[in-house]
């Protein structure tokens, strides 16, 4: 997977420990011993047993285990919880053990002497499987167990000049002294590779942490990075960096709710963007973040849940009460929840388990819910969402976050906003109105796309969540009954008003119809006048006439007579 | 065989595992040592078997063996370890039982 590293550098020997290899940049200093101390319970064994482990399945190479405290059966019987058989891998000749007891209170020291026959024993494990990595694990415990520590001094020096000599690469496990890194300052000794476990508890909560404190001749991540240990193994989460240059996705991807995505312009989230959905309890977060899983299943999209309030299987059988059957998405493998209560582990430590599911499980879909179930210190809490946001982001997955707080800001007192993290925050919001109480869905913002600024009144039932427009009138954003009362009241009103108008119009025609008839009548009289007038007019031009005529037959007569 | 019974200081049968690495002065000097104390303290019932770890890695194994040179007490039970050239006679005849060893707590501070 990672590349061998390439000669010109130091050469390095994955530990194969997701995460270490990349803080390191290809793990530990091949050839040569690395110190790794830590407090007693920090994980020392484990991390050298990983270390053997690894190399002795993933990289073919053999490993020697030598312990100086638990026994052989003591060991393969702890990291049996991690997974690990080293039984098997005895059998194969790909790991020894070798318990070196040294009890103070059985060995009587008389004389000089030296540790040859630890040598021996280590030169001969060594040889037996061919092994190219070695695990001291603790070899401390030798100064309990014998008086003359400057005899133990010389001969550490010596054997770790001689694993050095044979080209093995070794991890020195130490117990953490006052002061120093180690009780007997092993440091000293192995100075090519220190890394420091820690195991702090902070309000009760505990987290581990690991920290290169030097790598002589690498470069390294020098921040204390957590790291989890479960029964998949070790696991550091590096710190991401906080790049902004992650690619931007155009695809838009359905929210599973058509009255959601029709609020969106594209028709939806684009992918690889944040989604936080806030609203106090009971107001669907969850249902509109299972509707949003359900979709993404549908299509065939690998989605996974981070659940820190409900069983997955609760979220299941609460799903099908809103009709949405996850079941056989669940059989399918494409739908995996993680439930684990906010107080199980530290921030650190959910984000380094997030982190390496995620790795694992490759979702395109992400569910924190509800991510205002994580507590601790507020600036803690920004950069460990700042950082959970980053990781998804960088990966292109869609992460939805349901957040309880409704103001978008994640704790109680600072006004460190989730929300500027994110690119679509929808709100829901109860409105608690006429004894009755109903859920309201805003989308607040939107990055990159237009949305509809109405509140929608948003309804579940068992045929799934439904959006319906909300009444906006005078007198104000009504909802639920209220709406249908005032829907019923604006239906009356329109009919009282369609009445009113038609009676209005029926009005005026019979208006119009009386005074066309006056005018029908008028004309009628204006006719017969007309009559009479053109009677009148031919009465007198033929009296005209006439008496023209008369004249002209008098003046002919006269002119005669004459 | 022993009549004198097994409290009888001198009949008790001992068997005795030397570990050496290589043939160096400091061990021919071991061997010295243990064969002295040997004969003032022990007498005839006693067997030396000397094991050079280079030749027989595996034992030093099987014997818990981490310094040397050791010196395994096998039997009389229970096992005893003495490491060092044995040049300390009173510790490594505390060591093998011969002379009891009453306050073992102080001697470490000593």
């Amino acid at each position: 997977m990672l590349p061998e590293s390439s000669p010109r550098e130091l050469a390095k020997a994955l530990t194969g420990i997701s995460g270490f290899d990349d803080v390191t940049y290809g793990g530990l200093p091949a050839g040569r011993p690395s110190l790794v101390c830590g407090a007693a319970g920090c994980g020392k064994t484990l991390f050298a047993a990983t270390f053997l482990v690894n190399g002795a399945t993933l990289f073919d190479e053999p490993g020697v285990f030598m312990s100086f405290e638990e026994r052989a059966e003591d060991l393969i019987a702890n990291v049996a919880s991690l997974g690990y058989d080293l039984d098997r891998l005895v059998a194969e000749k790909k790991l020894a053990i070798d318990h070196v007891r040294v009890e103070r209170s059985e060995i009587e020291e008389s004389g000089e002497y030296d540790l040859e026959g630890l040598f021996i024993r280590l030169a001969y494990a060594v040889e037996s499987i061919g092994a190219k990595r070695v695990v001291l694990d603790t070899i401390e415990t030798l100064f309990a167990g014998l008086t003359d520590a400057a005899v133990l001094r010389a001969e550490l020096r010596r054997l770790f000049g001689w694993l050095k000599e044979r080209g093995l690469t070794a991890v020195i496990t130490g117990e953490r002294g006052e002061g120093q890194l180690t009780r007997q300052g092993l440091e000293e000794y192995v100075s090519d590779c220190v890394i420091l476990l820690d195991n702090r508890v902070e309000d009760q909560i505990t987290t581990r942490r690991l920290r290169v404190v030097k790598y002589r001749g690498s470069a390294h991540g020098t921040n204390e990075y957590p790291f989890l240990i479960d029964e998949e193994g070790i696991s550091v989460l590096p710190v991401t960096s906080a790049d902004l240059d992650y690619g931007a996705s155009t695809e838009v991807i359905s929210t599973g709710i058509p009255g959601l995505d029709a609020m969106l312009g594209p028709g939806g989230f684009y992918r690889g963007s944040s989604v936080l959905i806030s609203g106090v309890a009971g107001t669907g977060k969850t249902t509109i973040a299972t509707h949003l899983l359900d979709a993404a299943c549908r299509r065939g999209e690998r989605c996974m849940a981070f659940v820190f309030e409900e069983s997955g299987s609760q979220i299941c059988r609460n799903a099908l009460s809103v009709g949405l059957d996850l079941k056989p998405h669940l059989d399918a493998g494409l739908l995996r929840f993680e439930a684990a209560r906010p107080s199980l582990y530290g921030l650190e430590m959910h984000l380094a388990r997030m982190n390496r599911d995620v790795e694992r499980f490759k979702p395109s879909i992400v569910v924190i819910d509800p991510v205002s179930a994580l507590r601790g210190p507020a600036n803690e809490l920004q950069a460990t969402l700042l950082r959970m946001v980053d990781m998804l982001k960088g990966r292109g997955i869609t992460a939805v976050f349901t957040s309880l707080r409704t103001d978008g800001s994640f704790d109680q007192v600072g006004d460190l906003g989730l929300s500027s993290l994110m690119d679509v925050w929808v709100k829901l919001q109860d409105i608690d109105a006429n004894g009755e109480r109903t859920r309201t869905l805003y989308v607040i913002k939107a990055r990159g796309m237009s949305h509809s600024n109405q509140v929608r009144e948003f309804q579940m039932s068992a045929k799934g969540v439904k959006l319906v427009d909300a009444y906006v009138g005078p007198a104000g954003v009504l909802t639920g009954t209220a709406r249908l009362v005032q829907e019923a009241e604006e239906q009356a009103a329109t009919l009282r008003r369609r009445q009113d108008s038609e009676r209005r119009k029926r009005e005026v025609v019979r208006r119009r119809q009386s005074i066309e008839r006056q005018i029908a009548e008028l004309r009628a009289s204006l006719d017969v006048a007309e009559e009479e007038e053109q009677v009148l007019i031919g009465e007198d031009e033929t009296r005209e006439s006439l008496l023209a005529d008369e004249r002209a037959a008098l003046a002919g007569r006269r002119g005669a007579a004459e | 065989m022993t009549d004198g019974g097994p409290s009888a200081p001198g009949s008790t049968q001992y068997r005795l595992r030397l570990f050496i690495a290589g043939s160096t002065p400091r061990s021919r000097r071991t061997i010295e040592n243990l064969r002295r104390i040997c004969d003032r303290h022990i007498g005839p019932n006693v067997d030396i078997e000397v094991i050079d770890i280079y030749q027989q890695a595996e034992l030093a194994e099987a014997n818990r063996v981490v310094a040397a040179p050791t010196l395994l007490r096998l039997s009389p039970l229970p096992q005893r370890q003495i490491i060092g050239d044995l040049s300390d006679e009173p510790r490594v005849l505390r060591g093998l039982g011969i002379i009891p060893s009453r306050e073992p707590t102080d001697e470490h501070g000593a």
